[in-house]
Protein backbone atom coordinates (compact mmCIF):
# COMPACT_ATOMS: atom_id res chain seq x y z
CA UNK A 1 0.00 0.00 0.00
CA UNK A 2 2.56 2.17 0.78
CA UNK A 3 4.39 1.61 -2.40
CA UNK A 4 1.29 2.87 -4.36
CA UNK A 5 1.24 5.96 -1.87
CA UNK A 6 4.46 6.56 -3.16
CA UNK A 7 3.77 6.26 -7.11
CA UNK A 8 1.02 8.31 -6.61
CA UNK A 9 3.49 11.04 -5.25
CA UNK A 10 5.83 10.86 -7.72
CA UNK A 11 3.18 10.95 -10.73
CA UNK A 12 1.92 14.43 -8.68
CA UNK A 13 5.59 15.77 -8.95
CA UNK A 14 5.96 14.79 -12.01
CA UNK A 15 2.63 16.13 -13.07
CA UNK A 16 2.84 19.52 -11.62
CA UNK A 17 6.30 19.63 -12.71
CA UNK A 18 5.09 19.42 -16.71
CA UNK A 19 2.39 21.69 -16.02
CA UNK A 20 4.66 24.48 -14.87
CA UNK A 21 7.43 23.78 -17.52
CA UNK A 22 4.62 23.98 -20.06
CA UNK A 23 3.86 27.33 -19.55
CA UNK A 24 7.45 28.16 -18.44
CA UNK A 25 8.52 27.54 -22.09
CA UNK A 26 5.50 29.35 -23.81
CA UNK A 27 6.69 32.28 -21.96
CA UNK A 28 10.46 31.62 -22.99
CA UNK A 29 9.19 31.55 -26.56
CA UNK A 30 6.89 28.09 -27.37
CA UNK A 31 3.22 28.77 -29.00
CA UNK A 32 0.60 29.57 -26.77
CA UNK A 33 -0.95 26.75 -24.97
CA UNK A 34 1.87 24.81 -26.64
CA UNK A 35 4.52 23.89 -24.09
CA UNK A 36 4.96 20.67 -24.63
CA UNK A 37 2.81 19.17 -27.54
CA UNK A 38 4.46 16.02 -28.52
CA UNK A 39 2.51 16.22 -31.99
CA UNK A 40 2.84 19.51 -32.79
CA UNK A 41 6.72 19.22 -32.04
CA UNK A 42 6.98 16.11 -34.05
CA UNK A 43 4.90 17.54 -36.90
CA UNK A 44 7.55 20.69 -36.92
CA UNK A 45 10.31 17.93 -36.74
CA UNK A 46 8.49 16.54 -40.33
CA UNK A 47 8.77 20.17 -41.48
CA UNK A 48 12.04 20.62 -40.34
CA UNK A 49 13.33 17.09 -41.95
CA UNK A 50 11.55 17.99 -45.59
CA UNK A 51 8.62 16.19 -45.33
CA UNK A 52 5.93 18.51 -45.32
CA UNK A 53 6.36 22.05 -46.79
CA UNK A 54 4.05 24.23 -44.76
CA UNK A 55 6.39 26.77 -43.99
CA UNK A 56 4.83 27.99 -40.53
CA UNK A 57 5.54 24.89 -38.84
CA UNK A 58 8.90 23.77 -39.00
CA UNK A 59 11.69 23.60 -36.61
CA UNK A 60 13.94 20.66 -34.72
CA UNK A 61 11.87 20.84 -31.15
CA UNK A 62 14.56 19.97 -28.55
CA UNK A 63 11.93 19.16 -26.17
CA UNK A 64 11.01 16.12 -28.56
CA UNK A 65 14.85 15.41 -28.84
CA UNK A 66 15.43 15.51 -24.90
CA UNK A 67 12.10 13.53 -23.79
CA UNK A 68 13.78 10.71 -25.80
CA UNK A 69 17.46 10.81 -24.51
CA UNK A 70 16.25 11.61 -21.34
CA UNK A 71 14.47 8.46 -21.00
CA UNK A 72 17.52 6.81 -22.84
CA UNK A 73 19.45 8.22 -20.29
CA UNK A 74 17.50 7.05 -17.01
CA UNK A 75 16.34 3.67 -18.19
CA UNK A 76 20.47 2.84 -18.48
CA UNK A 77 21.52 4.05 -15.80
CA UNK A 78 18.35 2.32 -13.40
CA UNK A 79 19.24 -1.11 -15.51
CA UNK A 80 15.23 -0.38 -17.27
CA UNK A 81 16.89 -0.11 -21.12
CA UNK A 82 15.67 -2.93 -22.52
CA UNK A 83 15.51 -3.18 -26.17
CA UNK A 84 12.86 -5.63 -27.47
CA UNK A 85 10.28 -5.42 -30.59
CA UNK A 86 8.38 -7.89 -32.85
CA UNK A 87 4.86 -6.82 -31.39
CA UNK A 88 2.87 -6.00 -34.81
CA UNK A 89 5.45 -3.03 -36.00
CA UNK A 90 3.24 -2.36 -39.32
CA UNK A 91 0.06 -2.21 -37.19
CA UNK A 92 1.38 0.59 -34.66
CA UNK A 93 3.26 2.01 -37.37
CA UNK A 94 -0.67 2.74 -38.64
CA UNK A 95 -2.34 3.07 -35.12
CA UNK A 96 0.62 6.24 -35.04
CA UNK A 97 -0.07 7.55 -38.13
CA UNK A 98 -3.67 8.10 -37.13
CA UNK A 99 -2.92 9.29 -33.96
CA UNK A 100 -0.97 12.05 -35.08
CA UNK A 101 -3.54 12.51 -37.71
CA UNK A 102 -6.47 12.49 -35.10
CA UNK A 103 -4.10 14.95 -33.03
CA UNK A 104 -3.93 17.10 -35.78
CA UNK A 105 -7.37 17.82 -36.76
CA UNK A 106 -7.92 18.63 -33.29
CA UNK A 107 -4.81 20.27 -32.97
CA UNK A 108 -3.17 18.91 -30.05
CA UNK A 109 -2.04 15.64 -28.38
CA UNK A 110 -3.71 14.85 -24.97
CA UNK A 111 -0.99 16.49 -23.07
CA UNK A 112 -1.92 19.68 -25.32
CA UNK A 113 -5.37 19.07 -24.75
CA UNK A 114 -4.97 18.98 -20.99
CA UNK A 115 -2.70 22.58 -21.38
CA UNK A 116 -5.45 24.32 -23.52
CA UNK A 117 -8.31 22.98 -20.78
CA UNK A 118 -5.68 24.46 -18.22
CA UNK A 119 -5.63 27.84 -19.77
CA UNK A 120 -9.66 27.65 -20.28
CA UNK A 121 -9.90 26.90 -23.97
CA UNK A 122 -13.41 24.90 -23.84
CA UNK A 123 -12.89 23.18 -27.05
CA UNK A 124 -10.41 21.05 -25.20
CA UNK A 125 -13.17 19.91 -23.07
CA UNK A 126 -15.20 18.17 -25.83
CA UNK A 127 -12.18 16.98 -27.13
CA UNK A 128 -11.45 15.56 -23.15
CA UNK A 129 -15.21 13.75 -24.30
CA UNK A 130 -13.78 12.34 -27.00
CA UNK A 131 -10.60 11.19 -25.76
CA UNK A 132 -12.26 9.59 -22.80
CA UNK A 133 -14.90 7.85 -25.07
CA UNK A 134 -11.90 6.70 -27.33
CA UNK A 135 -10.42 4.93 -24.52
CA UNK A 136 -13.65 3.26 -23.65
CA UNK A 137 -14.09 2.07 -26.50
CA UNK A 138 -10.20 0.71 -26.48
CA UNK A 139 -10.98 -0.53 -23.10
CA UNK A 140 -13.72 -2.94 -23.76
CA UNK A 141 -11.42 -4.12 -26.91
CA UNK A 142 -9.01 -4.84 -24.45
CA UNK A 143 -11.35 -6.05 -22.17
CA UNK A 144 -12.46 -9.08 -24.32
CA UNK A 145 -8.87 -10.30 -25.47
CA UNK A 146 -7.31 -7.28 -28.08
CA UNK A 147 -3.49 -7.48 -27.93
CA UNK A 148 -1.03 -6.29 -30.40
CA UNK A 149 0.92 -9.65 -29.45
CA UNK A 150 4.25 -10.19 -27.69
CA UNK A 151 7.51 -8.72 -28.38
CA UNK A 152 10.96 -9.81 -27.83
CA UNK A 153 14.20 -8.95 -26.82
CA UNK A 154 16.22 -7.89 -29.02
CA UNK A 155 19.90 -6.71 -28.80
CA UNK A 156 20.91 -3.58 -27.27
CA UNK A 157 22.29 -1.48 -30.61
CA UNK A 158 18.55 -2.56 -32.13
CA UNK A 159 17.15 -0.51 -28.75
CA UNK A 160 20.00 2.24 -29.33
CA UNK A 161 19.45 2.85 -32.84
CA UNK A 162 16.28 5.58 -32.26
CA UNK A 163 18.00 7.19 -29.08
CA UNK A 164 21.14 7.82 -31.67
CA UNK A 165 19.08 9.16 -34.34
CA UNK A 166 17.93 11.94 -32.09
CA UNK A 167 21.32 12.73 -30.88
CA UNK A 168 22.34 12.87 -34.54
CA UNK A 169 19.09 15.29 -34.64
CA UNK A 170 20.63 17.15 -32.01
CA UNK A 171 24.62 17.52 -33.75
CA UNK A 172 22.66 18.86 -36.56
CA UNK A 173 19.96 21.51 -34.81
CA UNK A 174 23.33 22.40 -33.33
CA UNK A 175 26.19 22.11 -35.50
CA UNK A 176 24.88 22.10 -38.96
CA UNK A 177 21.64 23.93 -39.10
CA UNK A 178 21.88 24.65 -42.30
CA UNK A 179 20.69 21.41 -43.38
CA UNK A 180 17.42 21.71 -41.68
CA UNK A 181 13.94 24.04 -42.29
CA UNK A 182 13.24 26.38 -39.91
CA UNK A 183 9.89 28.56 -39.74
CA UNK A 184 10.08 32.44 -40.58
CA UNK A 185 6.39 33.20 -38.98
CA UNK A 186 3.95 31.32 -37.31
CA UNK A 187 3.73 28.26 -34.57
CA UNK A 188 7.14 27.21 -36.06
CA UNK A 189 9.44 30.05 -35.53
CA UNK A 190 8.08 30.79 -31.93
CA UNK A 191 10.07 28.77 -29.77
CA UNK A 192 12.52 29.03 -26.36
CA UNK A 193 15.95 28.98 -26.64
CA UNK A 194 17.15 25.54 -27.69
CA UNK A 195 19.39 24.87 -24.40
CA UNK A 196 16.46 25.66 -21.97
CA UNK A 197 13.91 23.19 -24.05
CA UNK A 198 16.35 20.57 -24.37
CA UNK A 199 17.52 20.84 -20.38
CA UNK A 200 13.48 20.87 -19.61
CA UNK A 201 12.59 17.99 -21.70
CA UNK A 202 15.64 15.71 -20.43
CA UNK A 203 14.35 16.52 -16.69
CA UNK A 204 10.86 15.54 -18.23
CA UNK A 205 11.66 12.53 -20.09
CA UNK A 206 13.62 10.96 -16.79
CA UNK A 207 11.09 11.98 -14.71
CA UNK A 208 8.24 10.74 -17.11
CA UNK A 209 9.87 7.12 -17.26
CA UNK A 210 10.64 6.92 -13.86
CA UNK A 211 6.36 7.34 -13.17
CA UNK A 212 5.56 5.81 -16.51
CA UNK A 213 3.31 8.73 -16.76
CA UNK A 214 0.63 8.55 -19.76
CA UNK A 215 -2.19 10.54 -20.77
CA UNK A 216 -4.10 7.93 -22.02
CA UNK A 217 -3.46 5.15 -19.69
CA UNK A 218 -4.32 6.82 -16.50
CA UNK A 219 -7.73 7.01 -17.68
CA UNK A 220 -7.48 3.37 -18.98
CA UNK A 221 -6.92 2.01 -15.93
CA UNK A 222 -9.98 3.79 -14.21
CA UNK A 223 -11.99 1.72 -16.60
CA UNK A 224 -10.18 -1.32 -16.47
CA UNK A 225 -9.34 -1.88 -13.24
CA UNK A 226 -10.59 0.51 -11.34
CA UNK A 227 -6.86 2.37 -10.55
CA UNK A 228 -6.68 6.17 -10.14
CA UNK A 229 -2.85 5.45 -9.30
CA UNK A 230 -1.78 7.21 -13.27
CA UNK A 231 -4.26 9.44 -13.74
CA UNK A 232 -2.77 11.50 -10.71
CA UNK A 233 -0.31 12.55 -12.89
CA UNK A 234 -2.79 13.99 -15.31
CA UNK A 235 -4.46 15.23 -12.42
CA UNK A 236 -1.45 17.48 -11.57
CA UNK A 237 -0.94 18.87 -15.07
CA UNK A 238 -4.16 20.00 -14.81
CA UNK A 239 -3.93 21.88 -11.52
CA UNK A 240 -0.40 23.34 -12.19
CA UNK A 241 -0.81 24.79 -15.45
CA UNK A 242 -4.26 25.89 -14.02
CA UNK A 243 -2.49 28.22 -11.69
CA UNK A 244 0.51 28.87 -13.80
CA UNK A 245 -1.56 30.15 -16.53
CA UNK A 246 -4.12 32.19 -13.93
CA UNK A 247 -0.86 33.89 -12.47
CA UNK A 248 0.32 35.19 -15.79
CA UNK A 249 -3.21 36.09 -17.00
CA UNK A 250 -3.26 33.12 -19.75
CA UNK A 251 -6.62 31.81 -18.68
CA UNK A 252 -9.55 32.33 -21.39
CA UNK A 253 -12.25 30.32 -20.55
CA UNK A 254 -14.10 30.18 -23.65
CA UNK A 255 -14.96 28.44 -27.03
CA UNK A 256 -14.14 31.35 -29.62
CA UNK A 257 -10.41 32.67 -30.07
CA UNK A 258 -8.59 30.16 -28.77
CA UNK A 259 -4.44 29.75 -29.51
CA UNK A 260 -4.20 27.64 -31.99
CA UNK A 261 -7.58 25.79 -31.97
CA UNK A 262 -10.81 25.98 -33.58
CA UNK A 263 -14.30 25.43 -32.17
CA UNK A 264 -16.19 22.47 -34.64
CA UNK A 265 -16.77 20.74 -31.96
CA UNK A 266 -17.76 17.55 -33.70
CA UNK A 267 -14.48 17.62 -34.84
CA UNK A 268 -12.84 18.27 -31.88
CA UNK A 269 -14.88 15.45 -30.38
CA UNK A 270 -14.10 12.46 -32.68
CA UNK A 271 -10.61 13.80 -33.89
CA UNK A 272 -9.48 13.28 -30.04
CA UNK A 273 -11.70 9.90 -30.15
CA UNK A 274 -9.17 8.48 -32.64
CA UNK A 275 -6.18 9.69 -30.55
CA UNK A 276 -7.91 7.82 -27.61
CA UNK A 277 -9.05 4.57 -29.68
CA UNK A 278 -5.61 4.47 -31.05
CA UNK A 279 -3.54 5.61 -27.36
CA UNK A 280 -5.36 2.90 -26.01
CA UNK A 281 -4.87 -0.29 -28.73
CA UNK A 282 -1.22 0.98 -28.68
CA UNK A 283 -0.81 1.10 -24.89
CA UNK A 284 0.11 4.49 -24.25
CA UNK A 285 0.02 8.17 -25.47
CA UNK A 286 2.40 9.44 -27.61
CA UNK A 287 4.12 11.25 -24.91
CA UNK A 288 4.51 7.55 -23.58
CA UNK A 289 5.07 6.31 -27.26
CA UNK A 290 8.63 8.95 -27.03
CA UNK A 291 9.61 7.35 -23.33
CA UNK A 292 9.19 3.82 -24.64
CA UNK A 293 11.18 4.33 -27.55
CA UNK A 294 14.09 5.78 -25.33
CA UNK A 295 13.83 2.70 -23.08
CA UNK A 296 14.65 0.81 -26.20
CA UNK A 297 11.41 -0.17 -27.47
CA UNK A 298 11.65 -0.46 -31.36
CA UNK A 299 7.60 -1.22 -31.50
CA UNK A 300 7.25 2.77 -30.13
CA UNK A 301 10.26 3.91 -32.07
CA UNK A 302 7.79 2.41 -35.59
CA UNK A 303 4.88 3.85 -34.13
CA UNK A 304 7.06 7.20 -33.27
CA UNK A 305 7.64 7.05 -36.94
CA UNK A 306 4.09 6.60 -38.05
CA UNK A 307 3.49 9.64 -36.11
CA UNK A 308 5.86 11.39 -37.68
CA UNK A 309 4.59 9.78 -41.32
CA UNK A 310 1.22 11.04 -40.35
CA UNK A 311 2.06 14.29 -39.90
CA UNK A 312 3.67 14.34 -43.05
CA UNK A 313 0.54 13.13 -45.06
CA UNK A 314 -1.52 15.85 -42.69
CA UNK A 315 0.44 18.63 -44.46
CA UNK A 316 1.22 17.37 -47.36
CA UNK A 317 -2.78 16.32 -48.14
CA UNK A 318 -4.23 19.71 -46.12
CA UNK A 319 -5.89 17.50 -43.58
CA UNK A 320 -4.44 18.76 -40.25
CA UNK A 321 -6.39 22.15 -39.69
CA UNK A 322 -5.99 25.36 -39.67
CA UNK A 323 -6.22 27.55 -36.66
CA UNK A 324 -9.46 29.15 -35.97
CA UNK A 325 -11.50 27.75 -39.29
CA UNK A 326 -11.15 24.09 -38.45
CA UNK A 327 -10.66 20.79 -40.79
CA UNK A 328 -11.49 20.85 -43.98
CA UNK A 329 -12.99 17.98 -45.45
CA UNK A 330 -9.67 15.88 -46.10
CA UNK A 331 -9.13 16.22 -42.91
CA UNK A 332 -13.16 14.87 -41.99
CA UNK A 333 -12.77 11.99 -44.14
CA UNK A 334 -8.81 11.28 -42.56
CA UNK A 335 -10.55 11.21 -39.15
CA UNK A 336 -13.43 9.24 -40.29
CA UNK A 337 -11.44 6.42 -42.13
CA UNK A 338 -9.01 6.34 -39.06
CA UNK A 339 -11.95 5.41 -36.65
CA UNK A 340 -13.30 2.97 -39.47
CA UNK A 341 -9.72 1.36 -39.37
CA UNK A 342 -9.20 1.24 -35.78
CA UNK A 343 -12.40 0.08 -34.86
CA UNK A 344 -12.65 -2.53 -37.46
CA UNK A 345 -8.97 -3.76 -36.46
CA UNK A 346 -9.82 -3.84 -33.11
CA UNK A 347 -12.74 -5.97 -33.42
CA UNK A 348 -11.55 -8.37 -35.87
CA UNK A 349 -8.23 -9.38 -33.59
CA UNK A 350 -10.53 -9.03 -30.72
CA UNK A 351 -12.43 -11.72 -32.00
CA UNK A 352 -9.93 -13.63 -33.37
CA UNK A 353 -7.96 -13.67 -29.64
CA UNK A 354 -11.22 -14.70 -27.96
CA UNK A 355 -12.07 -17.70 -30.13
CA UNK A 356 -8.41 -19.39 -28.79
CA UNK B 1 -3.38 -22.27 -8.82
CA UNK B 2 -3.23 -20.85 -12.17
CA UNK B 3 -0.25 -19.77 -13.67
CA UNK B 4 -0.09 -16.75 -15.88
CA UNK B 5 2.84 -15.93 -18.58
CA UNK B 6 2.55 -12.44 -19.40
CA UNK B 7 6.18 -12.32 -20.67
CA UNK B 8 6.57 -10.21 -23.80
CA UNK B 9 3.21 -8.13 -23.05
CA UNK B 10 3.29 -4.58 -21.83
CA UNK B 11 0.96 -2.45 -19.95
CA UNK B 12 -1.99 -3.33 -19.70
CA UNK B 13 -2.46 -6.22 -20.51
CA UNK B 14 -0.79 -8.13 -17.86
CA UNK B 15 -2.88 -6.55 -15.38
CA UNK B 16 -5.68 -7.75 -17.46
CA UNK B 17 -4.59 -11.57 -17.31
CA UNK B 18 -4.04 -10.93 -13.28
CA UNK B 19 -7.66 -9.82 -13.36
CA UNK B 20 -9.17 -12.63 -15.55
CA UNK B 21 -7.15 -14.96 -13.78
CA UNK B 22 -7.96 -14.20 -10.32
CA UNK B 23 -11.43 -14.35 -11.16
CA UNK B 24 -10.82 -17.52 -11.92
CA UNK B 25 -8.91 -18.82 -9.57
CA UNK B 26 -9.97 -16.28 -6.39
CA UNK B 27 -7.06 -17.83 -3.70
CA UNK B 28 -4.31 -16.78 -5.55
CA UNK B 29 -2.27 -16.47 -8.80
CA UNK B 30 1.29 -16.39 -9.95
CA UNK B 31 2.24 -14.50 -12.95
CA UNK B 32 5.39 -14.31 -15.27
CA UNK B 33 6.11 -10.68 -16.31
CA UNK B 34 9.39 -9.13 -17.96
CA UNK B 35 9.63 -5.58 -17.44
CA UNK B 36 9.26 -3.19 -14.93
CA UNK B 37 6.20 -1.23 -15.38
CA UNK B 38 4.37 -4.46 -15.92
CA UNK B 39 5.71 -5.43 -12.67
CA UNK B 40 4.52 -2.51 -10.59
CA UNK B 41 1.00 -2.29 -12.13
CA UNK B 42 0.61 -6.30 -11.56
CA UNK B 43 1.89 -5.68 -7.96
CA UNK B 44 0.04 -2.92 -7.54
CA UNK B 45 -3.48 -4.53 -8.95
CA UNK B 46 -2.90 -7.85 -6.83
CA UNK B 47 -2.31 -5.94 -3.41
CA UNK B 48 -5.78 -3.77 -4.21
CA UNK B 49 -7.13 -6.97 -4.56
CA UNK B 50 -6.52 -7.65 -1.10
CA UNK B 51 -3.60 -10.35 -2.03
CA UNK B 52 -0.38 -11.07 -0.54
CA UNK B 53 2.51 -10.27 -3.08
CA UNK B 54 6.02 -11.67 -3.17
CA UNK B 55 8.54 -11.10 -6.32
CA UNK B 56 10.83 -13.83 -7.04
CA UNK B 57 13.43 -11.99 -9.36
CA UNK B 58 15.29 -13.85 -12.51
CA UNK B 59 17.19 -12.42 -15.44
CA UNK B 60 14.89 -9.97 -16.74
CA UNK B 61 11.77 -11.11 -15.68
CA UNK B 62 9.90 -11.48 -12.15
CA UNK B 63 7.63 -14.03 -11.07
CA UNK B 64 5.03 -12.01 -8.68
CA UNK B 65 2.76 -14.60 -6.79
CA UNK B 66 -0.49 -12.81 -4.99
CA UNK B 67 -2.09 -15.20 -2.46
CA UNK B 68 -5.22 -14.33 -0.29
Amino acid sequence: MISSFKEKRNLAITGALIGVVAIVLMVLGNPGNMGFCIACFIRDIAGSLSLHNTAIVQYMRPEIIGIVLGAFIISVIKGEFKPRAGSAPIMRFVLGFFMMVGALVFLGCPLRMVLRLAAGDMNAFIGLLGFITGIAIGSFFLNNGFSLGRAHDVDRIEGAVFPFINIVLLFILLFFPSLLKFSESGPGSMHAPIVISLLVALIVGMAAQRTRLCMAGGIRDIFLIKDFTLITGFVFIFIAALISNIAIGNFHLGFADQPVAHDKHLWNFLSMALVGLSAAMLGGCPLRQLILAGEGNSDSAVTVLGMLIGAAFSHNAGAASSAGTGPAMIGKVSVVVGLVFCLALAAVITRKRSRQ
Amino acid sequence: MIEVDARGLSCPEPVIMAKKALKKSPDGIDIHVDNVASKENVSRYLEAMGCKVSLNEGIGEWLISGRK
